[in-house]
């Protein structure tokens, strides 16, 4: 088991064609991600790396049941995008498009309310369950197939966190990018019940940053909820008020979202924290002994 | 994207929101000249800096002559101001807006949004106007009100009222006021604004509702779709190394340390600085080269680090994925040879092509030093600079 994609996951592209889509198209294939389907408008019927186009999702649904989608279109058309692909009846639509303007996803988060759409992202690095599915811009390589779980609102320091897990024989059941905007359509609260749930998942890595709540809110729902260990990490300590750091959603504001805050939080709730981020993986495997698991989540 | 006082003014007069009768000034003539205009007997002087808390740093002045007029738009343009949105650097006054002064009788705070727990706009209003509202939420959040926005169907004129009652806007100002408020919400999504406040919005004493003080700030993913705002721009309010930065599609921020950081990634990048900070040294700066760095984009970057001249030593962090650390290092060896690089250069790569990247390095004849990973490569770049600072 794992969360979100699978080996059974139907993949479809939305922006193949476009130079990022393409090559993370062919990073996939590679990887073994079923990929089934590509959408551009007015390149519909054409081919790329043996995979059909259509002019629209709905088309693409139809004609090859495809139920989940990743988004490589340019920020200006990202909202409509996520939109289409939600009215398609896509399960699963994970926006890896970053610079989507606020206010097209305060439009996208309203239009997908009461739809059965998840949206994952935008801003984010995509979703991968190591040797079954490769969905995003992440390095496939350096994962392993295991049993700790990743959510995490930025993709480099989620390579860094995986590389420090796999060079210690922890493999990963699923790593969730969330992206790093300040507004999102899963926050940390929603990957962590689906990892809760999952027989697979063992324990859980959280990247966190400066900047909003989320981490907080997550700190209490792990505390009422979560029945297995949490690791976490908070980068943007030495980050200064006021300024945003890269991603949109990273800014302390009026003295809100500083790390110590979140770090403080929690820590208070029981989760142990990485000091340091070369010291995620150690902080793992401390946790894992403590809860006597460690054997088993070595592969 | 920030603007000054007297832009957010401007959009605001636009928008029938009423404003106090103001001038933009750059100079001291142009001030007097503006006073004279006016005749009020009272008359604001007011410092045109990106940055709250003018006030209590002195870039606000209220004069009751021509005398005093001058006085204060000498002692203001041209200086630095610091307050706490400034940094202990400080911002140089070049402008100034010349408005009339106005018979307050109260004054409220009110601002739009956008709200990441709701994911929506909202308005946010308060009697206690002129105050730090993130204070007043702190300490008294009984007196701070707010209204989620359905934006699907807009702001709901109950939602209005609402507001209104409960910051305790009179009766004869109710309608002014609902029309402000309409107004505001207008032109926060006409422009993909981020926020839009007014504080303090000042009731007179003859009931009319005025924008004493103006803040707009521009979402920047979508000035896009409005080339007009980007007219409105003052680069002279923005680092020059950050603006240098953004025409290479770089990701930087300056910082006060001496250890210069190039990073992939904005969570590594800022990673980078805690680890850093964590040996004992100092962050010069916040930078994300992005994942589709080419050996120019490196050199650009390493060309920016060393434009700071309080930069004692540099340090690479670079997971590479998509990204091959063989091009990276292709890009070091390349911007440390052209720009004859003379600080201590600590270099740690990970991912993709990285034993050729190491060999790219070790065979450039370059006085650089390896590390494997993150804490070695913090902790070696630290302990270089500290020891050459000692020395």
């Amino acid at each position: 088991m794992s969360i979100l994609i699978s080996k059974e996951t139907k993949v479809l592209v939305q922006g193949i064609t476009g130079a990022t889509g393409l090559f993370h198209t062919q990073q996939a294939i590679k990887y073994g991600t079923n990929i089934v389907a590509g959408v551009t408008p007015f390149k519909g019927g054409t081919q790329v790396e043996g995979v059909p186009i259509f002019n629209t999702v709905k088309e693409a649904v139809n004609e090859t049941k495809a139920n989940v989608s990743v988004i490589y279109v340019p920020p200006q058309f990202a909202a409509d995008a996520i939109m289409e692909a939600a009215d398609a009846g896509m399960e699963l639509v994970i926006c890896i498009t970053e610079g989507i303007p606020v206010l097209d996803m305060v439009k996208v988060k309203a239009y997908l309310k009461d739809r059965k759409t998840r949206l994952i992202g935008p801003n984010c690095p995509g979703v991968i369950t190591p040797d079954e599915c490769k969905i995003g811009i992440m390095p496939g390589y350096i994962h392993k197939k295991g049993h700790v779980g990743v959510v995490s609102r930025s993709g480099t320091l989620t390579y860094e966190a995986v590389h420090q897990l796999s060079t210690r024989g922890i493999g990963q059941s699923t790593a969730v990018g969330i992206g790093g905007d300040p507004i999102n359509g899963t926050d940390f609260i929603d990957v962590l019940k689906m990892f809760n749930e999952d027989d697979d998942t063992y324990a859980v890595v959280m990247i966190g940053e400066i900047g909003g709540s989320a981490e907080e809110e997550a700190a209490y729902w792990i505390k009422e909820n979560m029945t297995k260990p949490v690791v976490a990490f908070i980068g943007g300590k030495t980050a200064p008020p006021s300024k945003r750091m890269g991603h949109a959603g990273a800014v302390i504001s009026g003295g809100k979202g500083k790390a110590s805050d979140k770090i403080a939080t929690l820590e208070e709730c029981g989760v142990l924290v990485a000091p340091t981020p070369d010291s995620m993986g150690e902080t793992l495997v401390k946790a894992l002994k403590n809860n006597n698991i460690f054997e088993k989540c070595l592969v | 994207m920030n603007i000054h006082e007297y832009q957010a003014k401007n959009i605001m007069k636009k928008y029938n929101i009423p404003v106090p009768n103001g001038v933009h000034a750059l100079t001291v003539e142009d001030a007097l000249k503006a006073a004279k205009s006016m005749e009020s007997a009272v008359v604001a002087v007011k410092a045109q800096i990106h940055a709250g808390g003018r006030g209590k740093a002195g870039g606000v002045k209220i004069a009751k002559s021509l005398e005093e007029v001058e006085s204060a738009a000498k002692n203001i343009l041209g200086a630095t101001l610091v307050t706490p949105q400034t940094g202990p650097e400080g911002k140089v006054v070049n402008q100034l807006l010349i408005e009339q002064g106005l018979d307050i009788e109260k004054e409220y705070y009110l601002s739009f949004i956008v709200d990441r727990s709701t994911s929506g706009v909202v308005i946010i209003g308060s009697a206690e106007g002129g105050m730090d509202i993130e204070e007043v939420a702190e300490h008294s959040p009984e007196k701070v009100f707010k209204e989620v926005i359905d934006t699907s169907v807009g702001l709901q004129e109950f939602q209005v009222r609402r507001l209104l009652f409960n910051i305790g806007i009179p009766k004869e100002a109710f309608k002014e006021a609902s029309m402000l408020v309409i107004n505001m919400y207008k032109l926060f999504m006409d422009n993909d604004c981020n926020i839009v406040e007014i504080n303090p919005l000042v009731l007179t004493g003859d009931k009319r509702i005025i924008a004493l003080d103006a803040k707009i700030s521009f979402d920047s993913n979508s000035l896009y779709r409005h080339k007009d705002l980007l007219e409105l721009r003052d680069l002279t309010e923005e680092d020059p190394r950050e603006i240098e930065a953004s025409k290479h599609d770089l990701s930087y921020i300056s910082l006060t340390g001496n250890i210069g950081c190039m990073v992939n990634g904005a969570g590594l990048a800022m990673a980078t600085m805690d680890m850093i900070d964590y040996y004992g040294g100092s962050p010069a700066n916040f930078l994300d080269v992005g994942g589709g760095a080419t050996k120019e984009k490196v050199t650009e970057a390493f060309k920016i680090l060393l434009s700071d001249s309080n930069v004692k030593g540099i340090l690479v962090n670079i997971f590479g994925g998509i990204m091959k650390c063989d091009i990276i290092a292709e890009g070091v060896v390349a911007a440390a040879k052209e720009l004859d690089l003379k600080v201590p250069l600590v270099v740690r790569l990970e991912g993709t092509n990285v034993e050729l990247g190491k060999k790219i390095l070790s065979e450039s004849g370059l006085d650089l030093i390896a590390a494997s990973s993150l804490a070695e490569g913090a902790s070696k770049i630290v302990k270089l600079v500290n020891d050459k600072a000692v020395m």
